[in-house]
């Protein structure tokens, strides 16, 4: 009798499904090898940002005016910039800020892009045809003079930077989720589902949204380096973080003037942000594939 | 007489495209009798998936019942509003699909499946709902239930699958199962064992079926009673052997004419010539007028009603009425049928 049970708990410990496609997912990431660099940077940062600031305890805004425009040594790994403050610092701590402004203003785009795109996809007719022409004017300013216009209609600051450049993820989201809804909401389970008495509401939240997380998590990631992107180009046009913050945009800006002398003042943070958005990138691209095993055999 | 539980008179369903209006379903009556089998034959495009989802009223947004009435318990629900219609499907009316593959959701446990109904409908919690599940995948006859619960559709094979869908339509103990062509995507021994499996359950749950299928082999083996629908209309409902010994509307038995039978002398299967008529032209007459080897002027130009042999069975052909023109001794598709007129 206790064989019996123990034999079932081992067979049942051998065989589960749930771990079986984790595995599965793991397996063709791994393969990628640049999917993986990517992934390292990207989990590489995150930790920095959450413990950098701990860990680095030079004030990022303490000015030394007799050390200004020092290049990298030992006392100041990245140099000092034009008030001599310490440009290291001012990179782990404008770190948090960065992945903050980029989670942050995806999330708020990807929350109502999903919802639109998924009423969209799911309801057709009107509905569809409203959103989608509303999602096309978005589509038709370039993003970043669309964050632009916004962040000039709201004020130049940190939080009407987010929930501008959080506005221009919208289009993007709704689009590639009223895709997959689409084909989705074709399927014979949601008939069943209805045909089970299932109200729409449940249908897409639990039936539809489940299967067509893949894509949204893939489109989140790359959205996140467009994102970190836009904010640098907006801080660098002095529209979104203001000084003295120690934001990476905000510091290339700073660091224009005293490109001849002090190149080290824009290549830092210049660097920073390439390995941010490089990272995200091809981080990204290798989810897509090991998500999606048929687009890539 | 048998209690009905569902009656179905005068259905018209339509859908509006583009090119116009498409009746899909033309005037369709029938009944239901409780605990009893009706089978809808028909070839594709005649309408009979159409029908059982003005049952459950689950038209696409362009399909509308123009007409008719569905007596559900004496109650129309086409007057029920859709708060109260969900109430009913999963509940008191489910509905089986065609295809076992796709019609479970690949991201939930055929558990977390079956137990959706059980708590939407009976308000179980989880996991009155998960043991539920178990039980009603013995009922269905999966082999070790307690491990399947736990498993992903893509685990289970094409007739566990079917299996696992029967189980979610019967957790509610419906007075009546949809069945829209269980069987076509199975091989035919699993064919066989499903259809066993659906007779069974009606014995022991006292159920209604609705089964839709156009194999008329399938329709002998399974059903107490049959509506033959042709063009969106039904062109002949009567008892199963009434239905098979003695057809009377020439499509019916042009169709039985048309099977391979092994205890017939047969050097031929003789064929229905032409083909089924466009939505978007349909004939003025009987629509099966322009295939019809009997066919008068007066099938060409009027449509004839259902008529009532006073029986309960029912045929759409002029040659059962006193208005018929023609011989009094027919010759359909080789067989001899009485004109009533």
């Amino acid at each position: 009798m206790s064989e019996q049970t123990a034999k079932a708990t081992t067979s049942e410990k051998a065989y589960n499904p749930r771990l079986e496609l984790y595995k599965g997912f793991w397996r063709r990431f791994k393969k990628n090898k640049s999917a993986l660099v990517g992934g390292i940077i990207v989990l590489f940062f995150i930790l920095l940002a959450i413990f950098g600031p701990m860990l680095v305890n030079t004030n990022p805004n303490a000015t030394d005016i007799a050390n200004k425009l020092q290049p990298p040594s030992g006392e100041h790994w990245f140099g000092t910039d034009n008030y001599g403050r310490d440009i290291f610092a001012r990179i782990v701590h404008g770190t948090k800020l960065t992945l903050v402004v980029g989670f942050v203003s995806v999330m708020i785009g990807g929350i109502i892009g999903v919802l639109f795109g998924i009423v969209s996809g799911y309801y057709g007719g009107k509905v569809d045809t409203i959103i989608m022409r509303l999602m096309d004017i978005l589509l038709a300013f370039p993003g970043i003079l669309l964050a632009l216009a916004i962040v000039s209609v709201l004020g130049g600051s940190l939080q009407n930077m987010i929930i501008a450049i959080g506005i221009f993820s919208v289009p993007t989201f709704a689009r590639i989720v009223r895709g997959s809804t689409l084909s989705v909401r074709k399927l014979e389970y949601i008939d069943a589902m209805r045909a089970l008495g299932a109200s729409d509401f449940r249908i897409i939240f639990k039936h539809i949204l489940p299967n067509v997380l893949s894509p949204i998590i893939v489109q989140a990631t790359l959205r996140i380096a467009t994102a970190v992107l836009t904010a640098s180009g907006l801080s660098f046009l002095g529209l979104g973080a203001q000084p003295p913050t120690p934001e990476w945009g905000a510091m290339l800006s700073a660091g224009r003037s005293y490109m001849a002398e002090s190149p080290h003042m824009i290549l830092i943070p210049g660097l920073a942000i390439v390995l941010v958005v490089l990272a995200f990138n091809i981080f990204g691209d290798g989810l897509r594939d090991a998500l999606d095993p048929k687009a890539n055999k | 007489m048998e209690e009905t539980i569902l009656d179905v008179r005068g259905l018209r369903t339509s859908f509006f495209t583009d090119e116009g209006e498409v009746k899909a379903v033309d005037g369709v009556s029938f009944s239901v009798p409780k605990g009893k089998t009706l089978g809808i034959v028909g070839e594709s495009g005649s309408g009979k998936s159409i029908t059982s989802l003005s049952i459950l009223r689950l038209l696409a947004e362009n399909g509308k019942v123009v007409d008719g009435e569905i007596r559900y318990k004496g109650e129309n629900i086409l007057d029920f509003s859709e708060k109260k219609m969900r109430s009913l499907r999963g509940n008191k009316i489910s509905m089986i699909f065609q295809e076992p593959m796709t019609s479970l959701n690949p991201v939930f446990t055929v558990g977390q499946q079956i137990s959706e109904s059980l708590t939407t409908h009976q308000g179980m919690n989880k996991k009155q709902a998960m043991a539920k599940s178990v039980d009603l995948l013995k009922l269905v006859g999966i082999p070790s239930p307690e491990k399947r619960v736990t498993q992903y559709p893509y685990e289970l094979s094409g007739g566990m699958r079917q299996r696992v869908m029967i189980a979610m339509a019967l957790a509610c103990n419906p007075e009546i199962l949809v069945a829209d062509e269980p069987t076509t995507a199975l091989d035919v021994t699993i064919q066989a064992q499903i259809l066993g499996l659906i007779k069974d359950l009606q014995n022991r749950l006292g159920m209604s079926v609705i089964l839709i299928t156009h194999d008329l082999g399938v329709v002998a083996e399974t059903c107490d009673y049959v509506a033959v629908m042709y063009a969106g209309q039904v062109v002949e409902y009567s008892d199963v052997r009434t239905l098979f010994r003695k057809p009377r509307h020439p499509y019916t038995v042009g169709l039985l004419k048309s099977l391979p039978r092994p205890d017939a002398d047969q050097e031929k299967l003789v064929p229905i010539h032409g083909m089924v008529p466009s939505p978007f032209n349909m004939p003025k007459g009987c629509r099966f007028a322009p295939r019809c080897p009997a066919a008068t002027d007066l099938c060409r130009e009027k449509l004839p009603d259902l008529f009532d042999d006073g029986e309960g069975n029912q045929v759409r052909c002029w040659i059962y009425d006193e208005e018929w023109p023609g011989p009094k001794e027919v010759d359909v598709f080789g067989e001899k049928r009485i004109a009533q007129g």
